[in-house]
């Protein structure tokens, strides 16, 4: 504990991920560029969000950790124990309990409320870039709102398949003006991006930082006629019965027979439990 | 039900007590020394030391250590622990023409004063495996000169300059960027490009330098000038009023004098590119000093042709080991929410396809 100073930053640090963390705020959806730091944990393990949660826990948080909406996936214990090594925070599974959530690919079934603070772990925080690969590119069309070429590409995957065909990462207009990128959660997850929690997404290896304040107006690009659809598994989980979550498909034998269990982990205990939906 | 994906904490806990375990080896033989390291795989712990930017020879053979010999990883070691570092300020530009040189060579001049020292190189080795180096490993002594090497060796460049031959660095007296406390931005000023590139994977940076020479953005590099040897570090201290020596640190330097046939900016003359790098590294700082001649053709008035090496964007975003290794291996993370819905969109895609195509199957 001794060895590092609280949350493993040094506090000049922390100062400017928290200067970026409130220009992102300002600017909902715009991507801030930050001087990120070569943490302990390779790029690609969450190095953005690590450090945007370095910036953000106080000694009184209660950190939660999640990786594909599960607490105990190995990337997710990593993360909360470097946290509980150089931090010394109360960690928990409860999504109710937490004050932070980092989190990785999902958002938790169980609505955030006011207070709590959900921090993403962003790859390529560019949703333009599959497009268009020069960043001076893509900040020009940022900049002139210029994203004509997103829904070209829409339009092209309807005219191919019938649908558009991205089904993770599906781009979003932030309050009318800022295309972003939701990092890798699955659509199913999109509609929840409106929500009362603060939204940080970090993206350490391209040096960016966003953001979406509370009650922030969050629309998944669609066509009038191609209406945006989430999407989800036509089952209900195995486990605890929920028809609204999101499920993992897992091969249970030999024959290759499937089952479909909620992803979020902590939703489908407090069903088991009997603590009410979404554990509350 | 749900093994795999309970019980992550044991199993982390265990594949590190194992990776120690292989790290160890066979516990017969005897314990690789930090020393031994250092001493001995120097070229090793200089690439480390190099591409980690943190000139500590010691933790940079620890690093090679705990990392089992995968140098990428001893980087990245070195890299997280530099980041704990205080940053206290900006030392003074290195002298390199008052280098103590090891090495000193030109392939553009016969001879030039300081001389051609050929130092400790591989170039005229035969590379024969040397059993006996298996065996006992003495090789014998090479022969010390009486008279020691100047350390105040000119730079060859400069001749050429007298004469105009050769394209004038502008000077500044701006501190330079740092890429490790500032977020990247384009286009990049030279001395954040020549960061990068001294920060950058040696095998890509070799690459891209191939690649002009085998004709993309060709330019015909001569090496005017290759030099190791140490240099002091001076820092300001503002409490002093004037610098202090604060140690003294190994580099290689490269220049490279290449050709050009002149521009609507330029006139005919030849032009530069720059390579230093951390401890002895020959083979990336010419590598370096060839990519930093190819960025610069927009300062020289030359065309962009296309060439990934031109491209700073590529270049610079492509260069460092530790983010492509980071991104490159992440991919065997967890995935499987973002598999799932690739998986429902599949089905759901193939479900439409089926259904028509069916009535054309029907009519045949």
């Amino acid at each position: 504990m001794s060895e590092y100073n609280f949350a493993y930053l040094d506090e000049q640090t922390k100062r400017m991920i928290r200067r970026a963390i409130l220009k992102g705020l300002a600017v909902p959806g715009y991507q801030v560029p930050f001087a990120s730091r070569e943490m302990p944990m390779p790029y690609g393990w969450g190095t953005g969000g690590v450090q945007v949660s370095a910036a953000t826990l106080t000694p009184e948080d209660t950190l939660k950790v999640i990786d594909q909406g599960a607490d105990d996936t190995t990337n997710a214990i990593s993360i909360r124990r470097f946290f509980q090594k150089t931090a010394d925070v109360e960690v928990t599974e409860r999504t109710t309990e937490a004050s932070v959530i980092q989190t990785r690919h999902r958002i938790p079934e169980t609505e955030l409320k006011e207070g709590q603070i959900l921090v993403y772990q962003v790859p390529i925080p560019e949703p333009l870039r599959f497009l268009e690969p020069s960043e001076v590119e893509t900040r020009k069309m940022h900049a002139l709102e210029e994203y004509g070429l997103m829904h070209v590409k829409l339009y092209e995957d309807i005219s191919i398949h019938g649908a558009i065909a991205t089904s993770y990462a599906y781009p979003v207009k932030v309050e009318g003006r800022y295309l972003m990128d939701p990092s890798p959660i699955p659509k199913f997850d999109n509609p929840k991006m409106e929500m009362a929690a603060i939204q940080l997404f970090g993206a350490g290896r391209e040096q960016r930082i966003y953001a979406l304040p509370p009650y922030t107006r969050v629309v998944s690009l669609d066509f009038e006629d191609h209406p945006f659809d989430p999407g989800r598994a036509d089952h209900a989980c195995e486990l605890c019965g929920a028809e609204n979550s999101y499920l993992d498909e897992v091969i249970v034998n030999d024959r290759g027979e499937r089952m479909f269990v909620c992803s979020d982990t902590d939703f489908c205990e407090s069903r088991l439990n009997g603590n009410g939906e979404g554990g509350a | 039900m749900y093994v795999a994906v309970k019980g992550g904490e044991k199993a982390i806990e265990n594949a590190h007590l194992w990776l120690a375990e292989e790290r160890r080896g066979d516990p017969a033989v005897p314990e690789l020394g930090i020393g031994q390291i250092s001493e001995q795989l120097a070229l090793a712990v200089n690439r480390v030391m190099a591409e980690g930017s943190l000139f500590d020879p010691e933790l940079a053979a620890l690093a090679i250590k705990q990392s089992r010999g995968d140098l990428i990883e001893a980087v990245f070691l070195i890299r997280a622990y530099r980041t704990t570092l205080p940053r206290f300020g900006a030392s003074l530009p290195i002298e390199t023409g008052q280098m103590s040189c090891v090495r000193r060579i030109s392939a553009t001049f016969k001879d030039a004063p300081g001389g051609q020292v050929l130092g400790p190189t591989f170039d005229y080795t035969h590379r024969l495996l040397d059993f006996k180096l298996a065996a006992d490993g003495f090789v014998g002594e090479a022969e010390q000169s009486e008279t020691p090497l100047s350390d105040d060796i000119p730079h060859i460049a400069g001749y050429l300059n007298s004469e105009g031959l050769i394209q004038d660095e502008p000077e500044t007296d701006v501190e330079p960027g740092d890429l490790t406390r500032e977020p990247l931005e384009l286009p990049a000023s030279r001395d954040i490009r020549l960061q990068s590139l001294a920060r950058g994977d040696e095998g890509f940076v070799l690459g891209m330098a191939y690649s002009t020479q085998r004709g993309y953005a060709r330019n015909h590099a001569f090496v005017g000038e290759l030099r190791i040897g140490r240099v002091a570090v001076e820092m300001d201290i503002p409490e002093l009023g004037f610098s202090i020596e604060i140690g003294e640190i190994e580099v290689t330097e490269c220049e490279t004098v290449n050709q050009f046939r002149g521009s609507k900016v330029e006139p005919p003359q030849f032009t530069r590119g720059y390579g230093l790098v951390m401890g002895q590294s020959e083979r990336k700082s010419i590598a370096m000093a060839l990519v930093d001649r190819a960025l610069r053709w927009r300062e020289l008035g030359e065309d962009y042709l296309g060439a990934p090496v031109q491209d700073e964007e590529f270049v610079l975003h492509h260069a460092d080991s530790i983010q492509a290794t980071g991104f490159l291996e992440h991919i065997k993370l967890p995935h499987y929410v973002d598999f799932q819905s690739e998986l429902e969109l599949v089905r759901k895609l193939r479900r439409e396809a089926g259904r028509n195509h069916r009535p054309r199957e029907a009519a045949v």
